[in-house]
């Protein structure tokens, strides 16, 4: 069976030698004269303000917990209507409650203000 | 396969809840600030639920596709984890108004954990076990850290938040390998199959995995780590909620699993279950002697007695299972009892917490004193309350499963455990008091405490009412 | 019948790993991180369980084990917040007024 992987070994292990060679290459025969500018984070574009790594708006947070919690409903959605037609009218039912009951959260959140960015 | 009404029916007293709170997020979304409206309908749906589950207390039924099993069994635990809620429902609007946050939210959480234990009891699949505790831990996280700008209520949230978790992992791997030996999730398929299935290491794996899992859960040693610290922060109603209706949840289904489909009986499976507790009973019983702040030693006298409990299952026999849940009434009413006096005395900012703020109790405020020293007697195993004859009928069924030696254990560490929980009462009524004891009165709180201390005694003097109708389970 | 042992292993070992970060480390996002590495490593397991069984059971409970999965999530975030907003740190062993 490891065999049959024997070429993508070949191919990774070239990967990595020629990478890592032309590197090295272009350092030894390269000329390098490095100016401020062009050792700059992004030579041509905007210059870069401040720090990356600073508090952002705790908004992001609520956003992404809501996201995940109504995101995650579609992976029961989707066999669902995959054998829609088997399930029948119990089936719709079933989903029917299924999704007022997520309703019920979704008016929570939404009467809440969580939905509001201002 | 379809569902009928007799499914809707026989899971009455679930429907109820789940109705009761999703009717609560509307109320909470529809008008702000109005706890008070959340309090009364809480109550009034807990109440609907208990009258369902005393109507349908009747045979088992296999309902939703052989999800769920609902009878007796089920709805006898089914009025244990309602009394819990509701008895923490009315301890709690007092406190939470004291302590400034006195959210409808609170109210909601409460009912789905409710609904998460009902569904562990009433399980009939792996499934749902593991939607039942997620359900119930879930909202347990969220309700220790109830407080959110306290340091300690955060922390304890976190740590019981990152455990839990961790247990959930062990857990799910438990019912994976399980799953992978026996092919099925569903329990009644499984304790057919035992026979053949509990020779393959991989299926004895799951059931360990499941065992750690549900030690985690009930704060048994090796595995009580985080009961202290999280007893301690959480907002004091919840470590009442948590302490007797989160527990009694795992151990009905720890009941459930390894009495009713796992069938070790006398075997290494049960010495295990013996030594845990035999731990528990004495880490418990011998660290809550140290403690100087009350809901920590609280906290390792729910650890003892876990592992009090836990003797009954490692006896396997039916006087453990009569044992086991005739304990749990006793426990939640005592413990919901003690946390709820606790917290009638807690000011704010963690104010009287420690054991001398109980001392002279007695002169300022007698009734309070009466009630705590009943739950603390009761604790201990004092007869005529009910404590004492839940720990009378686990230590029988260890005797008779001829673990004789786990009687011994149990019985020397309830004599040490009567040290600190009759300090208290000698704090309470032999030394004279600081001047500034007085907790403040609180009807609904106090209705409760004085129910639960009622119903000790009841089942205390005539224990043949809880003990015949749990004999009809088995 | 396919042979799953090789996924079994690979499922153990994630598992394992995530174990021992939970334990290991002390940064508490690090550690809900390798809390989540167990419960996908038990997927993988089902997953190939369900394969090999011919039955989708397993299929199924991996779709509620995701589900958990995204509600812990949620859940662990939101807590996680409001501590660092108190105390300006995740690192598990500052976090420590009630003892471990």
């Amino acid at each position: 069976m490891i065999e049959q992987y024997y070429p993508i070994f070949v191919m990774i292990a070239g990967g990595v030698v020629f990478g890592v060679l032309m590197g090295k290459v272009n350092e030894f025969l390269g000329p390098s004269r490095p100016t401020e500018e062009k050792s700059s984070t992004y030579e041509s574009g905007m210059e870069p303000i401040k720090t990356a790594r600073e508090r952002f708006s705790i908004k992001f947070y609520m956003v992404a917990m809501l996201f995940i919690i109504f995101d995650i409903e579609v992976v029961f959605l989707y066999p669902w209507a995959v054998s829609y037609k088997q399930l029948g009218i119990q089936g719709f039912v079933t989903m029917f409650v299924f999704i007022a009951v997520l309703l019920v959260g979704y008016i929570y959140v939404w009467r809440k203000g969580a939905l509001e960015w201002d | 396969m379809s569902l009928n009404i007799a499914d809707f029916v026989s899971s009455s007293p679930l429907m109820a809840v789940t109705a009761t709170a999703l009717l609560l997020i509307l109320v909470e979304a529809s008008r702000k600030g109005r706890p008070g409206l959340s309090f009364t309908l809480s109550m009034a749906g807990l109440f609907a639920a208990s009258v369902f589950a005393v109507v349908n207390y009747s045979d088992e039924q296999i309902v939703f596709f052989g999800m769920l099993r609902q009878g007796w069994y089920a709805n006898f635990l089914n009025l244990v984890f309602l009394s819990a809620a509701m008895l923490t429902v009315l301890v709690s609007k007092p406190y939470l108004e004291r302590q400034g946050a006195h959210r409808g939210e609170y109210y909601i959480l409460i009912l789905f954990a409710t609904i998460g234990m009902m569904f562990m009891a009433g399980a009939n699949d792996l499934i749902v076990v593991f939607l039942g505790i997620e359900l119930m831990s879930l909202c347990l996280y969220v309700l220790a850290g109830f407080f959110r700008t306290k340091d300690t209520s955060n922390e304890s949230a976190l740590k019981y938040f990152l455990l839990g978790a961790f247990a959930t992992g062990f857990l799910l791997y438990g019912i994976t390998l399980i799953y992978g030996t026996a092919g099925t999730t569903n329990l009644e398929a499984i304790s057919k199959n035992l026979p053949t299935l509990s020779s393959q290491w991989m299926f004895m794996v799951g059931v360990g995995l499941l065992l750690t899992a549900f030690a985690f859960k009930v704060a048994a040693v090796p595995f009580h780590m985080w009961a202290p610290d999280v007893y301690e922060g959480a907002p004091t109603t919840v470590t009442a909620f948590m302490s007797t209706g989160a527990k009694a949840a795992a151990f009905a289904t720890f009941v459930l699993l390894f009495h009713q489909v796992f069938q070790f009986t006398g075997s290494k499976v049960n010495d295990l279950i013996a030594y845990i507790a035999a731990a528990s009973m004495v880490l418990g019983n011998v660290i809550a002697i140290a403690q100087a702040n009350i809901k920590r030693m609280l906290a390792y006298s729910s650890i003892a007695h876990a592992g009090y409990m836990l003797s009954g299952i490692a006896a396997g026999n039916s006087e453990g299972q009569t044992g086991i849940l005739f304990y749990l009434v006793a426990y939640t009413l005592m413990n919901v009892g003690a946390f709820g006096i606790v917290g009638l005395m807690e000011k704010v900012d963690d104010q009287n917490l420690q054991l001398d703020d109980y001392t002279g109790l007695s002169q300022q405020r007698p009734f309070l004193a009466a009630l705590m020293a009943i739950f603390m007697f009761s604790l201990a195993g004092v007869p005529p309350f009910a404590g004492f004859f839940g720990k009378y009928y686990v230590f029988l069924s260890a005797v008779k499963a001829d673990m004789t030696w786990l009687a011994v254990v149990g019985v020397m560490t309830s004599l040490v455990s009567a040290y600190y929980y009759l300090r208290i009462v000698v704090l309470m009524y032999f030394r004279d008091g600081k001047g500034d004891v007085a907790a403040q009165p609180a009807i609904p709180a106090l209705v409760a405490v004085t129910s639960s201390a009622i119903l000790l005694l009841q089942f205390g003097i005539f224990p043949s009412f809880i003990v015949n109708a749990v004999q009809k389970l088995f | 019948m396919p042979d799953i042992q090789p996924y079994l292993i690979l499922s153990a070992t994630l598992f394992v790993i995530g174990a021992a970060g939970v334990v290991a480390r002390r940064n508490a996002i690090i550690v809900f991180m390798s809390i989540e590495l167990m419960l996908n490593s038990v997927n993988l397991s089902l997953v190939a369980f369900s394969a090999q069984l011919g039955d989708v059971t397993g299929q199924i409970l991996v779709f509620f084990v995701m589900t958990v999965a995204a509600a812990e999530a949620a859940i662990g975030l939101a807590i996680v917040i409001a501590l660092f907003r108190r105390k300006q740190t995740l690192n598990l062993d500052e976090i420590n007024i009630l003892k471990w």
